[in-house]
């Protein structure tokens, strides 16, 4: 079980409030991603949550009972830190078993367990070797060990894989999506790369400056963007955001389309602009269009197969279904 | 450093300090193991040829000696326990967020830069004097007789004294090593469960036992050879004889110089024994 909500949550640091009052349900069993740009209260939401912070007002409620003044250990939540946080001078068997050691288990059990996680987590043969002999990943593993031999009722992840080098960590959110089909448990995960968040979530908050943004599912997110921010956060390359005359053309302030929902042409088309820089992916080229009469440079996202160079003049069409509009203060329109 | 040339230019420029050093030491050690092998009694008759090593026998076999070993090991000992005990629990205070901290940091290292000479005679005069002194108010104000601290308390007087002195290097170390220690830690272990006690006990002794074993080494080393302390307190009497002490009083008291000499060598190889065997501990400390 493990169902977290939040109600007018503030917090603040002296006189600087970093969230202002906010509403929040996490379900049993959800993975929801807390995503959004360095500094926006991410991580603050997340230890509040912990209860490594102490909420400024407002009410945390864990399955029903009221969390706001239970000290972190009796939360029943287990926390992975951006830095793994290992006990340097323990071995990786006294890293996992050191909270049911702190809870007074029997020796028996705390193995029994220890072993248990140490097999799913492929670290029976690392169990007795300090953090400092392993790399990057296996010390990942063992916080992640460390949060699953508790069986707490929710996990929570801060940033963990961004000390990572890029294929591990593809590797590692896979690991962690698949342990969260296997487990069922909830799972919160602070991130502030947009494709984590779109890989991993069930539910993805966006956050921006301490304020939720838009939550919604991944897709949801991506179909639909409440606003401006949301629009440009989700999605890579990002959405183009185009004001002026031709958002004045659909009625809106601002009009977004993504880069893959353009049509690209050597002949036609309603912008025209010259190719700028053209990055290769393999399977997907993007080029970013200068010159359109548009004041925003447009980036496009076509097949790996077309190629056009430096210069040359190429001819855009919006799909006319997706163009996403947006009033002056930047919110949707419907 | 990479080039052949670049490499010995640098052994070149090194020479002059390391031979300034070396003689530095050499020198002095080469005197004491010649004199350590003479009778040589400046104020009575001089040179008086050489004795092999009859002054090491005599200097060992004195009544003196023993105790003057115990002495310098109760010292030493007690002050590396209480200087690690207080400088952890004044580390840990330091840490804390409070205000005016700067100010206190400064008045907890403030001891170290009294001279030895100049803090015995503090505490002698000004806290320990049995009619005038500080605590023998205190003790009066209380209604207790006063204790007389450097006849009927002097190996304790002692310890004080130079704890007192040595503490702020204790507290200094061992709280920017306390500073070192990852918050995260902290916060995994009150995550998991710890208790303030177990936290301490579980993450930050062992986080701090490196540095533990540092202050340990250089404070022995240097306790190993206090003397000014002793010298304006006690001279030595009531039990508070080190070997340093007893070296001093061997060659100017009894103007001995070779039993003196062979004293010192005694404690050349006690120092060399402990900072062998402290050199292995932190060797294993720092290895991992």
């Amino acid at each position: 079980m493990g169902r977290i909500v939040l109600e007018q949550v503030t917090k603040s640091f002296g006189d600087v409030t970093v969230i202002p009052p906010l509403d929040l349900t996490i379900e049993d069993g959800e993975f929801t991603v807390f995503v959004g740009p360095s500094g926006c209260g991410k991580s603050t939401l997340l230890r509040l949550i912990a209860g490594l912070e102490d909420v400024t007002s407002g009410a945390i409620r864990i399955d029903g009972t009221d969390a706001t003044s239970i000290p972190p250990a009796k939360r029943g939540l287990a926390m992975v830190f951006q830095s793994y946080a290992l006990y340097p001078h323990m071995t990786v068997r006294k890293n996992i078993a050191f909270p049911l050691r702190m809870a007074g288990m029997d020796k028996a059990e705390q193995d029994r367990r220890v072993e248990q996680a140490a097999d799913v987590l492929n670290l029976t043969d690392y169990l007795d070797r300090r953090p400092g002999q392993l790399s990057g990943g296996q010390r990942q593993r063992v916080a992640i060990g460390r949060a699953i031999v508790r069986e707490p009722s929710a996990f929570l992840f801060d940033e963990p894989l961004s000390n990572l080098d890029a294929a591990l960590r593809v590797g590692m959110r896979l690991e962690i999506s698949e342990m969260h089909n296997r487990l069922k448990t909830t799972m919160i995960y602070v991130t502030h790369d947009q494709v984590e968040a779109m890989t991993m979530a069930d539910k993805i908050v966006v956050l921006h400056a301490g304020r939720i943004e838009q939550v919604g599912s991944p897709l949801e997110l991506y179909r639909a963007p409440k606003n401006t921010f949301v629009a440009g956060f989700i999605g890579s390359p990002k959405m183009n955001l185009i004001t002026g005359a031709a958002a004045r053309q659909h009625d809106a302030h601002t009009i977004g389309i993504r880069p893959e929902h353009m049509s690209v042409s050597a002949s036609e088309g309603t912008w025209s602009g010259v190719v700028g820089v053209s990055e290769h992916l393999g399977s997907d080229t993007f080029f970013h269009v200068h010159d359109t009469g548009l004041a925003e440079t447009i980036t496009v996202r076509v097949d790996g197969e077309i190629s056009f160079k430096h210069g040359d003049r190429i001819y855009l069409t919006p799909r006319a279904d997706v163009i996403h509009r947006f009033d002056d203060k930047g919110d949707r329109l419907s | 450093m990479a080039t052949k040339a670049s490499r010995s230019a640098a052994r070149l420029m090194l020479a002059p300090a390391v031979i300034l050093l070396l003689g530095w030491m050499l020198v002095p050690l080469t005197m004491t193991l010649i004199f350590s092998f003479q009778r040589y009694l400046p104020l009575r008759g001089g040179f008086q040829g050489w004795i092999g090593f009859e002054n090491y026998t005599r200097f060992v076999t004195s009544s003196a000696f023993w105790p003057s070993v115990q002495a310098t090991l109760f010292i030493v000992g007690g002050v590396l326990l209480i200087t690690v005990m207080l400088g952890i629990l004044l580390a840990i205070l330091l840490d804390q967020p409070m205000w005016g901290q700067g100010i206190v940091r400064i008045l907890v290292i403030a001891p170290f830069f009294v001279m030895p000479t100049v803090s015995g005679l503090v505490w002698k005069n000004m806290f320990m004097d049995p009619n005038n002194g500080l605590l023998s108010h205190l003790w009066r104000f209380f209604g207790a007789d006063p204790i007389i601290w450097l006849s009927d308390a002097s190996m304790a007087s002692i310890i004080l004294i130079v704890s007192w002195q040595w503490l702020p290097f204790a507290t200094l170390i061992l709280l920017t090593a306390i500073q070192s220690l990852d918050s995260e830690q902290i916060e995994a272990a009150e995550m998991d469960g710890a208790s303030a006690l177990s936290r301490f006990w579980h993450i930050i002794l062992p986080h701090l036992a490196r540095a533990i074993t540092i202050v340990i080494l250089i404070q022995t080393i240097f306790l190993l050879a206090i003397f000014a302390e002793i010298f304006v307190t006690t001279q030595g009497s009531f039990g508070t004889r080190t070997l340093t002490y007893l070296i001093y009083q061997r060659v100017l008291e009894s103007q001995n110089v070779g039993l003196g000499s062979a004293g010192g060598i005694y404690a050349v190889i006690l120092a060399n024994i402990f900072a062998l065997f402290l050199m292995r501990i932190v060797g294993k400390n720092l290895d991992r």
